[in-house]
């Protein structure tokens, strides 16, 4: 793109002297494929038969998530007393793995809208599989609030439906407005996802050689043709979607936030929360996106399509946001400190040494002292150990929630009502579940849906350039 | 018999067809589309079209969803059954802020997704162009550009004479089936 043009304009003479050395930029993709390869190799992960790994990975993911089916049913028929919360700790592992689910699920948004707005050109390869994990996640997360509200078969009062007790939402309520801003955050997500995909779903409409494929991709194409104008739409609905997707991802985490930051508890009480959840949810979605793309780039061998400069960009990003997040911890003792609020001040004390000093210390190691790790280049080199540590900063952002969750419920103002909590098997089970039932959905997507945006992939290759590298 | 819907010309890169899409806006066509595996930089302005105007429909669907979230805090919690909450006014266009912030934004996308279908006539699951007999490589790796019949310009022997000088390959005449 910006290779040297002969202009009639006479460049400053300080450059004669220093000769600015060529910016050269790694290519986004290896090896100089072909458009041609790039379909081929997509498409190709659709239409050839299901591998046998596939079927595996399937079978034990569905038995892995009968877990929470099996959780949930017994939690209908039973009442919510199954799960292990209870006064004092009256939200327990609910809240934790609800907040948990729908960070991870932050990060593909930010890579589909926030990027998007920055021109980072290298999003196009990894956005589509962060996009299906942002819905799966969103999805994982809804479980645990619907049922928690004990008799789940009256969900729908969260909306503002009219019902026959004629009673209304109430707008004031964190809780309330969490229910917008998920809903709309998980509507949102499937939209621009899909959008997004139509292309990609005509050009598999375009080679199928079997009618049913032909029908059903046909069908939710909706029979698009290419034709610039439709690219010409598309292009600027992407840019808007991508424009609105973006307040609405940092509002739906502040909105989180709010749940526990508009109680009067201390610990909870911040004004940081806001800006903390968010950076803790990119954080932990990063964590995520390395988790299940490295893998998938192995298996079906997108070396050349997800490159080392898209792994050390994600390492990257994981730094910066988990070097926020420790600032945040840091910010919030000194808070603490500084405010001279004694139930305050005990607040923080009691999370580092008091009752779940051990959960504390988990949170610290994985998320502020593990992704320092990326720094060295080495480190992002070795594959195996990003993964493992992406599990690591996975963990870390669980325990992040239950320290917040936990430590402040379970010693509050009166001695007199303290608590210790523990969960329940069932609360256990019905968690490990949710890792099956989001592997159960992206193992889906991964076997019908085009896991990467091939025309955004080949946008971004030397190829599309209509000016023949003169801009 | 079959209708003729227009001549193809196949090209095999977005340089080639973006200099053949000057040409033919040079020559005064207007029934002619080009269809492209990727959005081609500067395309719109090559063939002389101007802005989408989606975010017309995005604006509509934003104003929507502001007034809906006002209105429904301001009628179920001030007017049809007065909440009292903390001895708080029963409404204020404060403490409702993140419903309709919401709802604005989830009414834009509505307006944005369906404002890009409808713009595109979209869904559409018949069109001539699907007659193309290479038309699968429109969305692979090669570039189309099509000149419909209906164009007052167009004429069967001329046109396909033009085409080939824009450097076009393969030049077909698209027939619907009757």
């Amino acid at each position: 793109m910006s290779s040297a043009t002969k202009t009639d304009i006479e460049p400053p003479a300080v450059l004669k002297k220093v000769k600015p050395a060529p910016w050269s930029e790694a290519p986004l993709v290896l090896n100089k494929r072909s458009f041609g390869w790039v379909t081929e190799k997509i498409c190709n992960v659709v239409e050839r038969k299901t591998p046998t790994w596939w079927w595996w990975c399937f079978i034990i993911a569905l038995c892995v998530a009968s877990f929470t089916g099996m959780g949930l049913v017994y939690l209908v028929s039973t009442g919510v007393g199954v799960w292990g919360n209870n006064n004092p700790v009256n939200w327990g592992w609910a809240i934790v793995n609800f907040v948990f689910w729908i960070g991870i699920g932050h990060a593909g948004t930010l890579i589909s809208a926030v990027l998007c707005l920055l021109k980072q050109k290298w999003r196009t390869s990894i956005n589509r599989a962060s996009e299906a994990m942002t819905v799966f996640a969103v999805l994982c997360a809804g479980i645990f609030p619907l049922f928690h509200v004990g008799r789940v078969w009256f969900g729908w009062w969260l909306f503002p439906i009219p019902n026959s007790n004629a009673i209304w939402p109430q707008f004031r309520s964190p809780l309330e407005w969490d229910v917008f801003a998920v809903s709309t955050y998980a509507t949102v997500s499937i939209l621009f996802w899909y959008m997004g995909m139509i292309p990609d779903l005509a050009v598999i409409r375009d080679r199928a050689k079997v009618k049913w494929r032909k029908i059903v991709y046909g069908i939710f194409s909706m029979g698009w043709r290419h034709a610039n104008n439709h690219w010409r739409n598309f292009e600027m609905a992407y840019l808007i979607l991508a424009g609105l997707s973006t307040p609405l991802v940092l509002s739906v985490h502040t909105i989180v936030s709010f749940d526990f930051a508009v109680a009067n508890l201390p610990g909870w009480h911040t004004t940081i929360f806001p800006p903390y959840f968010v950076a803790g949810a990119i954080f932990s979605g990063f964590g995520m996106v390395l988790t299940l793309l490295l893998p998938l780039r192995s298996v079906f061998g997108l070396h050349d399509l997800i490159t080392q400069k898209h792994i050390d960009n994600m390492c990257k990003i994981i730094i910066a946001t988990g070097s926020l997040v420790g600032y945040a911890y840091s910010m919030e003792f000194f808070i603490a400190w500084y405010g001279a609020n004694s139930y305050e001040g005990f607040a923080f004390i009691n999370r580092a040494f008091g009752n779940y000093w051990w959960s504390y210390w988990i949170m610290i190691s994985c998320n502020v002292i593990s992704p320092q790790l990326f720094w060295f280049r080495k480190i992002r080199e070795n594959t195996p150990l990003v993964w493992i540590i992406s599990i690591f900063v996975n963990i870390g952002m669980w325990f992040e929630r239950f320290v917040i969750a936990n430590t402040t419920l379970s010693r509050d103002f009166l001695p007199s009502s303290w608590g210790y909590y523990s969960p329940s098997i069932v609360d256990i089970f019905t968690f490990a579940g949710t890792f099956g039932f989001f592997s159960v959905l992206f193992l889906l997507f991964l076997r019908f849906l085009p896991l990467m945006p091939m025309a955004e992939v080949k946008m971004v290759m030397p190829q599309a350039d209509p000016h023949g590298g003169k801009h | 018999m079959d209708i003729k819907y227009g001549l193809s010309a196949t090209f095999n890169s977005a340089k080639d067809l973006y200099e053949a899409a000057g040409k033919i806006r040079e020559e005064g066509f207007t029934s002619w589309e080009c269809y492209t595996p990727m959005p081609v930089h500067g395309l719109d302005a090559q063939m002389g079209i101007g802005r989408s105007k989606v975010p017309c429909f995005t604006l509509a669907g934003g104003i929507t969803g502001f007034c809906t979230g006002m209105l429904i805090v301001w009628y179920m919690n001030a007017f049809d059954y007065p909440l009292i909450v903390g001895g708080k006014p029963y409404f204020s266009p404060i403490y409702p802020f993140p419903v309709f912030y919401e709802l604005t934004i989830l009414f834009s996308a509505f307006g944005t997704l369906f404002g890009m279908f409808f713009l595109n006539r979209l869904p559409q699951h018949h069109h001539p162009i699907f007659e193309h007999p290479n038309f699968a490589r429109a969305g692979d790796d090669r570039y189309l550009i099509v000149i419909e019949v209906d164009d007052p310009k167009f004429d069967d022997e001329e046109t396909k004479a033009f085409l080939k000088e824009t450097g076009g390959k393969s030049i077909t005449m698209i027939r619907e089936p009757a």
